[in-house]
């Protein structure tokens, strides 16, 4: 099963609940971060990395022996990634989507490709919990690319948990897409709200089963609680704020390791996502 | 006319609230909301509405069953498997990059204009703003937030005005770049957490890389001040200007839930005298 862990807004407590969920199991669990912008599982997690790999993207390379400056790469780049300027072809592998369209259209096969780096991903473990993050490179504008390398590596007998980015653009969707329960981690406050809504019209669109944690949950107003609701969207599990986990959170320190009480919380929340999703399939 | 863009890597470190109580206290400034996949400055600013666009951008290929023959090679040069075996475009997937369009022997893609989102030019209270919606699942967010700030940028310049606060987005990748280029200077408003410390980090990085000057605050800083000075000191070595504290104060979520900036809800609260100085130092940045 793979369930992703999402919010609309930033700043919920997505990778809070991911990990400490993550720890909280036993058996075998990934913890995939799909947040390569800002990758923080590892802050918690402190995984022992022996994997590094370099991560790149295919972007055009013209030989101009060949090139007959037909203008054809640049007719067919819908992204302005490549273009003929007088007696010369330009590319900007920068705005490069990879999509090969130049390579092929090009009639003296004068294009071949050569990558761009999208960052890396970096792969290791912590006590048995199978931890993945991609770290996009900084000034890399794209990072779909990225985290579609990271959720490759979700194995289909495990329990694969991924600490998705904020909002719900392509990102979000490209973290989502596919897994088979999404938690909506949000705060009862007028932006929680208003980005939840996003959030769950874009997972409606995907067509997941999701539920709800409300995080700082009596720091704001019942809005949330009454859209929730509304829309049958159970809430699996509340967080009252308490200075004491906001100041563990930002030691790094796990919710389960300074109040061993909440594991049993956590066990339980994935207990109520794994019935919820048993209940989607049959 | 100077563009202020407040990013800060971390999600949640209060770029939106802090935006808004500046808006309480700038003379002569418009407004922008940058950050398009979920933009919440409107919730307080209670924008009346004066203008309204489609947001066209991007196309996606849609398969027409009566002509399409099936020969598969648009499923053989689609890179994203977008394409399932019963010849349909997965909306979702596609790339918009055309190649299934433009090889089709049959002619047989359509491949029209995306509808995105939308833009709206505005009144608030505080002035003049442009925001933006950009459409649930949609991709194009950096080309939403470089036409929003050029629409912003026209509103200030309409009403001669010579600021433009700008709500950027978290993260590092296009949509915050896209926020970035061609700005004045950038706010990175950071939080005094290990994730806080490691976003803002690669944030500055961002900056640094666009060229663009960077100053930092922290926001809620009695959590953890170790983490706090440890922020500035990075800040400093990284020729980032440090601005100011704010301590956490729930003046900042009771604000928000009954629609107000913090100097509208309570402009005594130790949040808000925090903010005075912070925008006071920033006033005098920008001059």
């Amino acid at each position: 099963m793979i369930i992703s862990i999402a919010s609309g807004k930033g700043g919920t407590g997505k990778t809070t609940v991911a990990t400490n969920m993550a720890v909280s199991l036993g058996g075998d669990v990934q913890l995939l971060d799909c947040d390569v912008e800002e990758p923080n599982a590892h802050l918690f997690i402190n995984p022992v990395i022996n994997e590094v790999k370099t991560i790149t993207t295919p972007v055009p390379e013209v030989d101009m022996e060949k090139c007959n400056l037909c203008g054809k790469c640049g007719e067919i780049c819908q992204f302005k990634a490549i273009v003929v300027i007088g007696k010369t072809v330009l590319p900007f592998p920068e705005m490069c989507h990879s999509c090969g369209g130049c390579m092929e259209v090009c009639p003296e096969k004068a294009i071949t490709e050569t990558g761009r780096e999208l960052g890396v991903i970096e792969r290791g473990s912590r006590n048995g919990l199978e931890f993945v993050h991609g770290k996009l490179r900084v000034g890399e504008a794209m990072s779909p690319p990225l985290i579609r390398k990271v959720r490759e590596y979700a194995r289909p007998d495990a329990l694969t948990i991924i600490d998705a980015p904020p909002g719900t653009s392509c990102p979000v969707i490209t973290s989502m897409k596919g897994t088979d329960f999404v938690l909506l981690v949000t705060e009862p406050t007028p932006f929680g709200l208003y980005d939840l809504k996003l959030a769950v019209g874009a997972v409606k669109i995907l067509d997941i089963p999701c539920g709800l944690v409300i995080n700082r949950s009596d720091m704001g107003d019942d809005k949330v609680k009454i859209y929730a609701e509304k829309e049958n969207l159970p809430i699996l599990m509340e967080i009252p704020f308490d200075r004491k986990i906001a100041e563990a959170y930002s030691r790094g320190e796990m919710i389960v390791d300074v109040m061993p009480e909440w594991k049993e919380k956590f066990l339980e929340l994935y207990h109520q996502i794994e019935e919820m999703s048993f209940h989607k399939n049959h | 006319m100077k563009e202020l863009v407040v990013i800060s890597g971390k999600g949640g470190t209060g770029k939106t609230s802090l935006l808004a109580a500046f808006a309480s206290l700038a003379k002569g400034k418009a407004l922008c909301d940058a950050d398009v996949d979920a933009a919440d400055l409107h919730l307080i600013m209670d924008p009346r509405i004066k203008e309204r666009n489609d947001f066209e951008s991007g196309h996606e290929a849609a398969i027409n069953q009566d002509i399409c023959t099936q020969c598969g090679l648009c499923r053989e040069l689609c890179r994203w498997n977008a394409i399932s075996e019963d010849f349909i475009v997965d909306p979702i997937v596609c790339e918009g990059c055309g190649v299934c369009y433009y090889f089709c022997p049959e002619k047989a893609i359509g491949f029209p204009l995306k509808n995105c989102g939308e833009w709206y030019l505005s009144e608030t209270r505080f002035g003049p703003m442009a925001h933006a919606r950009l459409g649930i699942a949609e991709e194009n967010s950096g080309k939403l937030v470089t036409l929003i700030r050029k629409e912003g940028k026209k509103l200030a310049e309409k009403e001669n005005l010579d600021l433009l606060l700008t709500d950027g987005p978290p993260g590092i990748g296009c949509p915050v770049i896209a926020s970035l280029g061609g700005a004045t200077a950038t706010l990175i408003v950071a939080e005094p957490t290990v994730s806080g410390r490691h976003d803002m980090e690669r944030v500055v990085e961002l900056a640094a890389f666009f060229k663009i000057p960077a100053m930092v605050c922290i926001n809620k800083f009695d959590l953890n001040p170790d983490m706090g000075q440890a922020i500035e000191v990075f800040a400093r070595e990284r020729n980032v200007t440090v601005m100011g504290r704010i301590p956490f104060d729930p003046v900042f979520t009771k604000a928000m839930v009954q629609g107000k900036t913090i100097f509208e809800f309570d402009d005594r609260s130790e949040g808000s005298k925090a903010v005075k100085v912070i925008w006071e130092n920033l006033e005098k940045g920008l001059i």
